[in-house]
């Protein structure tokens, strides 16, 4: 990977990050409403991952927590800045919101709140990819905590027994709100728990961009190229809190600070100022052009779009014009 | 025009979409190998091979969530579900996923996935093999529910259900199966929307669906012979999106209506037809409309008892008879 990729990377995720510190501000001045998770110390998963992958090709799909995957599957962020405002112009015409991001036309197929619900629909974005023959693979991501909800086994015996060629990616950040993962789970080596299905799996760091560009690398040739599902846990951590009312009780503040201390975007910019690819000063830079592009042009365009007419609220129910053979 | 049973008019259907459509698909326990339960697919699986007559696991909820993932992105799956009693292990899937992703996304995802169920009493299945959910489905905003009562509709319903771009569910009758009717030679599309006239009458109009059609008919037809009652007999055949207009039309007509399930009455079929006439045409009605339907209890076991429980012609009759006062 040569510089310019790697300053690229480097700004995706800290674009990612003053993306979502923005988001929390518009939701404590409420313009943004409902639940709002956030990924921020987590965004090495999603973008070292679909850096190996083709974003906007594979089809992608996440939980609730889904803001960054769909920034990198290609989603325009002034739609999702729209659609987090609840307006007409949004990813999701205002009808989706944080959770229920979509935008098929680069195949984010979203954003949904039931947790372990995604699994079985990546399996059948592979099945419809296994029936047209296509090389395109499906990848979802979720959480340790959707591990342990029946759609996790029953998926991966079938992902596994057909041949789909889906990538499972859990972003293990050990806790499934304020319940630690030792608490709710006996395996608490995630990638351990599809062996019984065959289904080959590796763990890594997901703090460290380059350890999850090498394994999702690794992971994704397989799945495309065996045209079988693979599942690849990243150790991670969320920095703050499981949504924006949390009261982080359950964990310590010397925890977090252990893994702020391992912060994804903190380490990437480490290795490239200590490689010379990279000065403070073109950092900061960076920074400021990312903070005023937000402020000026995505924050600006969602506040200004308009909201949904209420005159088209039972629009979208069923399709409309759609096909109705009966009537030809 | 031929005459076939019920699950023949339902193998014609697949068999002309699977042929005329690759990623036309079905799954389902033992659908496959084994020709489905009521032999709905038989023969399929031979002739479209294991990657489109998929025999699943016993997964209910993540092979109906396969086939919704499979319709997101352009597939179309045909789920059977083996009986309606196990849809409640799918309606995560069913109710979280595809009746919402349309609306939730603003309009940019279809999701073209048809589910398919027996969903009757049969006989003497017990409680947990003999619940109707037509009332669970029906509550659902997203979905389309319908409910072939003939053969002809069993292919039609079908045919036009794998064409739609929005989810469906096909509630079938265990009881059903068997039934013989005609069913046109050439391609032929049930509406997914709007009711039938089964039987034109002017006294009171009969409304029913699925099973129910034919004990209205039945009674339609003794009521005529022995009490000089003309009914009309409505089928419903679409249950959600309801014709406001095709009932309002009947009860314009007779000025006076009964409803007809195989459900219990609450929550169900025949509150929702009534209240409909109570918002369209409340002051065209000559006597209150009263529903025949099951006991508000699980399906018994006992032959006797189940018997009890589940309406017949015999019960509309009466009803009937009451109302007109003959
Ligand atoms: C079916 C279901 N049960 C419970 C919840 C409530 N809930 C939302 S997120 C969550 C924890 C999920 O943890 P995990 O999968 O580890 O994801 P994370 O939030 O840590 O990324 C729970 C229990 C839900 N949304 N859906
Ligand atoms: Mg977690």
């Amino acid at each position: 990977m040569d510089a310019t990729d790697q300053k690229r990377l480097l700004r995706e995720m800290l674009f990612a990050r003053r993306f979502e510190e923005r988001c929390a501000e518009a939701y404590h001045e409420r313009q943004i409403g409902g639940f709002l998770h956030l990924y921020p110390g987590e965004e090495a998963c999603a973008i070292g991952v679909l850096e190996k992958a083709r974003p906007g090709s594979d089809y992608v799909v996440t939980g609730y927590r889904d803001h960054i995957h769909a920034l990198k599957s290609g989603m325009n962020p002034k739609a999702l800045m729209a659609e987090l405002f609840g307006k007409e112009t949004g990813c999701s015409k205002g009808r989706g919101g944080s959770m229920h991001l979509f935008d098929p036309d680069v195949h984010f197929m979203g954003g949904y709140a039931l947790v372990g619900g995604p699994f079985p629909l990546a399996a059948g974005f592979a099945k419809a990819i296994q029936l047209r023959g296509s090389d395109e693979i499906s990848i979802c991501f979720l959480g340790d905590g959707a591990n342990n909800q029946g759609t996790f086994h029953e998926t991966m015996n079938m992902a596994s027994l057909w041949n789909l060629p889906v990538l499972f990616i859990c972003e293990n950040n050990l806790y499934g709100i304020g319940t630690a993962i030792e608490r709710s789970t006996v395996e608490i080596n995630q990638y351990k728990r599809v062996a019984p299905y065959g289904i080959e799996a590796a763990q890594c760091d997901g703090q460290d961009i380059d350890v999850v560009m090498a394994h999702a690398e690794k992971a994704v040739q397989h799945v495309r190229g065996k045209r079988k599902p693979y599942f690849l846990e990243l150790m991670t951590y969320r920095l703050r809190g499981h949504s924006m009312s949390d009261s982080g009780a359950y964990r310590s503040k010397e925890e977090v600070e252990e893994w702020a201390q391992r912060d994804p975007i903190g380490i990437y910019k480490r290795r490239l100022i200590e490689a010379g690819v990279l000065s403070e000063d073109e950092f900061h830079a960076t920074d400021e052009a990312i903070q005023d592009e937000i402020e000026n042009e995505i924050v600006r365009f969602a506040t200004e779009s308009p909201e949904p007419r209420v005159e088209d609220v039972a629009r979208y129910v069923y399709v409309e014009g759609g096909k109705q053979p009966w009537l030809k | 025009m031929a005459e076939m049973m019920y699950w023949q008019g339902i193998l014609r259907a697949h068999d002309e979409e699977m042929a005329r459509d690759p990623l036309v698909f079905a799954m389902g326990e033992d659908i496959g190998v084994a020709g489905g339960t009521y032999k709905a697919t038989s023969g399929l699986f031979a002739k479209y091979g294991e990657q489109r007559v998929i025999d699943t696991p016993i997964s209910e909820n993540s092979y109906t969530g396969i086939g919704v993932g499979a319709a997101m992105v352009g597939a179309r799956p045909i789920v059977e579900i083996m009986s309606v009693n196990f849809a409640w292990l799918a309606m995560d899937q069913l109710m979280n996923n595809a009746a919402k992703i349309h609306y939730m996304s603003g309009g940019r995802i279809r999701c073209p996935f048809v589910m398919r169920l027996p969903g009757g009493t049969a006989h003497q299945l017990g409680a947990q093999h003999s619940a109707r959910m037509e009332k669970v489905f029906m509550g659902i905003s997203g979905l389309r529910v319908v409910t072939p009562a003939t053969p002809r509709d069993a292919y039609g319903l079908l045919k036009s259900a794998v064409r739609c771009d929005d989810p469906v569910v096909i509630i079938e009758h265990e009881a059903m199966y068997n039934l013989k009717g005609e069913i046109p030679d050439t391609e032929f599309f049930t509406p997914l929307e709007g009711v039938e006239v089964m039987r034109p009458g002017k006294d009171v109009s009969i409304f029913a669906y699925n099973i129910s059609v034919h004990w209205a008919l039945e009674a339609a037809q003794k009521l005529a012979q022995e009490y000089g009652i003309d009914a009309e007999v409505i089928d419903l055949r679409a249950l959600k999106p309801m014709d406001r207009a095709g009932i309002a039309a009947s009860v314009r007509k007779t000025h006076r209506a009964i409803v007809v399930e195989e459900d219990e009455a609450p929550v169900g079929v025949g509150s929702e037809v009534i209240a409909i006439i109570n918002e369209e045409c409340f002051f065209d009605l000559d006597a209150a409309p009263v529903r025949v339907h099951a006991l508000d209890v699980p399906i018994p076991y006992s032959h006797r008892l189940e018997k009890a429980a589940i309406p017949n012609a015999d019960d509309v009759i009466a009803v009937a008879r009451k109302m007109l006062g003959r």
